[in-house]
């Protein structure tokens, strides 16, 4: 492109992160005690799905199937740990918890494993979904491993995560649902995901694909792609072999056509709160690729005040923008007969949605809104095979971001587990996770893509 | 996906017969007035992204697109393959052959017409046609004097040679030669000869004023309802074309002052506001045969039915310089069976908002029927509501060699809005008049 260069997405940690990382850097942050920040691993295709053997915890018919799985994707399975021997993952399987006592050999086991855990490790439960027919000990056994998790996602070091995927009534360890999170959790595309449930909320179909590119066949457009975290979106998308239709306002349309002919996708310059844009771009979609698979509303707008000198226009404009126009949107997909083949929908949340933010009455409206839209829409797509899922960024390097002042910026960056803002790519890879056929049954999530932010849950 | 082969030898010559050539759509970066968000873009840079935008509208990165034809009118002489270099630089396929043309204003026109024909004729199946102007980034020339000083200068030997040859250089032969909208057969400026056209079709101050408010009206309302978003791709800031003015008011255009025209006294009309300004911008319409666009899966917006080129004898005969249209257009709706009654839109380019009301009132007067069309009587009235509605030059600025493209792709995407009228396909004209006497007129047609 010889006039306009899209904004590429920074690859490289921050320079504190560098700094920390190795030799003088390290010795003296160690010495005074300052957060150390790993470099962590990202998602290459191709590259190995975890750094070293995966260790399955639990000794129930659902553990002995999974084991089966991961030894079909062709992982090195233990049984038991190997002391000195570094573990790319634990996979902790509890699918059939009854009481709280049950809790305490399978965690020992996995203590016992935590000081041979490989750099970027992984642990990942896998546990019954709670229930309000529980019976009282079964909803403790079940909800304890939250807390568990949650925990332990705060003890671990060096880049590595703990997250669970959570099974609901009747989905078995090995459901494909179950296992498309759990391939997700193990692999380097949760890189800044922390601290996290996913549920698989159906069984799900099992589908053939090429883990290398997930995406292959579909057609996928989303909004908000001109730079930033949508842009990434597009590219990750892009890579997994879907064809993008990239939309954007038309004021962005020079940025929107770099990011089209980057990833040979098409620009459709579109202003999302007309009354025809779901159309619009059903007829952009059909026309064009004869079809709509995935949807990803990641367009949106911040207006920030304080509620006492909040106006009109700054209120109407984040309302119209981040969640009514996803709302009509939807209404046009879900009627059109080109969006019937697994279709998928992604919306992009916020932590402000889920723990608020001041200033921000506005947007965290919109948000949780958002959260609540994706929530009720999952049984209206579940009849087609579909799903609908939000992704909840926390503190993204982007171009907004860089202008936050520098001081504020530095705080913010490390108030997560993993200390350090995440990038666009690891807001797009949960999105391209939940957009895959191999995530049919997991819907109706918020997944959080914040490195466990102290803030909310 | 065509390879590059089968673009080029789709349709061996025995079996050709003439197909039709389809507008897919268009794509052009917002005007801007000379000396502006522009200032400091080639002609090359703009071209560039005129194809980059159109690229993304269509998916067609690493394509091979049959050909690319575009010109400048303002040229400089490195860019001698403007065009070509301009695909290397976009994301076309490298295998994308390119040529440059050019007929003055009528430079993109003659693209658009030049290129259906080979798609109608079976030699391509896809094209590109487009232009550019910088108005801003032109060429400037060293004075004829000093050209032929520089000139001997490289071809002499020895030091005392060039020494004397320096030695012939005069103050005056330093300053440049810097491009100017002049004729160079009468010297008069483009503005001063329609000044004279404008005078002699008695064409009023208010008439005229009155069509530049609607053109800026008409761009603004467009623009506002989104009907530019597949036509216009932003540009190094701008998103709308910088001579737009939504809030002009006949008022605001009364108050100025003649630009062209000043020796005639109460005859002079033609202020900066109903003048086109000096323009930079880049255009660029994506054609091709029906079933390379449904090879494609892209849209077929209106049909390129035929083309015209004209001229006057504006040096010595009665019409003037920017008058040629009015004679061609009559020629190619006689061809098409066709009247002015049976266009749906015309678009007729407003160099001047007195070019657009002299060739209208030509084609209402009986004695230029008669004597100069050859018909029984007046060539016809054009209906108002059916021109330029969605704006035009006076409004979107006139980067000489860009406004064919503009004028295509705009009135393509109308057609196709439109459909059908009566049972039959929408029907549109478009007539840009040029320098030297000539304009180049053509026929479209809902799809």
């Amino acid at each position: 492109m010889a006039a306009q260069k899209p904004a590429q997405q920074n690859d490289h940690p921050d320079k504190y992160t560098e700094f920390v990382s190795r030799g003088l850097g390290r010795d003296l942050a160690k010495r005074l005690g300052l957060p150390q920040p790993a470099v962590l691993r990202r998602y290459t295709p191709g590259a190995p799905l975890v750094q070293g053997p995966i260790l399955v915890v639990g000794h129930t018919e659902g553990s002995d199937a999974v084991a089966s799985v991961l030894l079909s994707w062709g992982q090195d399975v233990r049984r038991h740990a190997t002391p000195k021997e570094k573990l790319g993952a634990v996979v902790l399987v509890l699918d059939e918890l009854a009481h709280p006592d049950q809790l305490s050999a399978p965690l020992r086991e996995v203590g016992a494993a935590l000081r041979d855990l490989n750099r970027n490790g992984r642990i990942i439960s896998i546990s019954g979904q709670v229930r309000s027919d529980d019976a009282p000990e079964v909803a403790a056994a079940r909800n304890a491993v939250d807390g568990i998790m949650r925990s332990l996602a705060k003890e671990l070091r060096a880049g590595s995560t703990a997250n669970g995927v959570v099974l609901a009534n009747g989905v078995l360890a090995n459901a494909p649902s179950a296992l498309s999170a759990l391939r997700f959790f193990l692999s380097a595309r949760s890189a800044f995901v922390d601290g996290q449930f996913l549920t698989a909320a159906a069984e799900g179909t099992a589908v053939q694909q090429d883990w290398d590119k997930p995406l292959q066949g579909r057609v996928a457009v989303v909004t908000g792609a001109a730079r930033g975290i949508g842009a990434a979106i597009a590219r990750t998308l892009a890579r997994d072999g879907a064809r993008v239709v990239v939309v954007d306002v038309p004021a962005a349309g020079d940025h929107l056509a770099a990011v089209a002919n980057e990833i040979h996708g098409t620009a459709l310059q579109l202003d999302i709160t007309v009354t025809e844009a779901g159309a619009r771009i059903l007829d952009h979609a059909a026309q064009r690729h004869g079809r709509l698979d995935i949807v990803v509303h990641n367009a949106g707008i911040t207006r920030d005040k304080l509620l006492a000198n909040m106006d009109p226009g700054r209120w109407d404009s984040v309302i119209a923008v981040n969640i009514a126009a996803q709302l009509r949107m939807n209404q046009a997909f879900l009627a059109s007969s080109h969006f019937t083949d697994n279709p998928r929908i992604i919306s992009v949340s916020s932590t402000s949605g889920i723990a608020g933010n001041r200033g921000q009455t506005n947007y965290a409206a919109s948000k949780a809104g958002v959260i609540g839209m994706v929530r009720a829409t999952a049984p209206l797509l579940s009849g087609k095979g579909g799903t609908v899922n939000a992704v909840a960024p926390g503190f993204i390097e982007t171009d907004m971001t860089a202008k936050i002042p520098f001081a504020t910026r530095e705080v913010a960056r490390r108030l997560n587990s993993l200390q350090q803002g995440g990038k666009p790519g690891d807001v797009a890879e949960a999105i391209a996770f939940f957009a895959s056929e191999a995530s049919d049954g997991v819907t109706g999530n918020v997944l959080r893509v914040c490195g466990q932010n102290l803030v909310g849950q | 996906m065509s390879s590059p082969t089968a673009e080029n030898t789709a349709r061996p010559a025995a079996n050709r017969g003439i197909r039709k050539a389809v507008i897919v759509g268009g794509n052009r970066i917002p005007f801007a007035r000379s000396g502006g968000a522009y200032a400091h873009a080639s002609n090359q840079d703009m071209l560039t992204a005129a194809l980059d935008g159109l690229v993304a509208r269509f998916g067609l990165q690493d394509e091979a697109i049959g050909e690319v034809a575009a010109g400048a009118v303002l040229k400089h002489s490195r860019d001698f393959n403007l065009t070509r270099e301009a695909v290397l630089g976009s994301a076309l396929s490298a295998t994308t052959p390119a040529y440059d043309l050019q007929q003055a204003c009528a430079t993109g026109m003659e693209a658009v017409i030049g290129l259906s024909n080979k798609i109608k004729l079976g030699q391509i199946n896809s094209a590109i046609a487009g232009g550019v102007d910088s108005a801003s980034d032109a060429p400037i020339a060293v004075s004829e004097g000093l050209r032929t000083i520089l000139l001997d200068l490289n071809r002499a030997k020895s030091l005392t040679d060039k020494v004397k040859i320096l030695g012939r250089i005069r103050p005056k032969d330093l300053s440049p030669d810097a491009p100017s909208t002049g004729e160079p057969r009468t010297g008069l400026s483009m503005g001063e000869h329609q000044a004279l056209t404008t005078a002699q079709w008695k064409i009023s101050r208010e008439a005229q004023d009155e069509l530049a408010l609607a053109s800026h009206k008409n761009m603004a309302a467009a623009y506002d309802r989104h009907f530019f978003d597949d036509l216009v791709t932003p540009y190094r800031g701008l998103t709308r074309d910088s001579n737009l003015r939504a809030d002009s008011t006949l008022e605001k255009l009364a108050k100025l002052k003649p630009v062209f025209g000043k020796n005639l006294g109460d005859a002079a009309t033609m202020t900066a506001g109903n003048s086109t300004p000096l323009t930079d911008g880049a255009s660029a319409v994506l054609l091709a045969s029906e079933d390379w666009a449904q090879a494609h899966d892209l849209p077929m917006l209106a049909n390129v039915v035929d083309g015209e080129a004209g001229a006057v004898d504006f040096v010595h005969g009665k019409d003037g310089l920017l008058m040629a249209p009015a004679f061609a257009v009559p020629r190619l709706l006689a061809r098409n069976g066709l009247t002015l009654a049976d266009l749906d839109y015309l678009e007729i380019h407003e160099a001047f908002a007195g070019t657009v009301l002299s060739t209208l009132a030509a084609w209402e007067d009986e004695e230029f029927g008669k004597t100069r069309l050859g018909l029984d009587g007046a060539f016809g009235t054009v209906d108002r509501s059916r021109l330029n509605v969605n704006g035009s030059s006076l409004a979107a600025g006139h980067p000489f060699a860009a406004t064919g493209g503009r004028l295509v792709a705009t009135l393509a995407k109308m057609l196709s809005e439109r459909g059908q009228v009566d049972g039959r396909p929408a029907r549109g004209l478009i007539s840009v008049c040029a320098a030297g006497g000539q304009g180049v007129v053509a026929l479209l047609e809902a799809r």
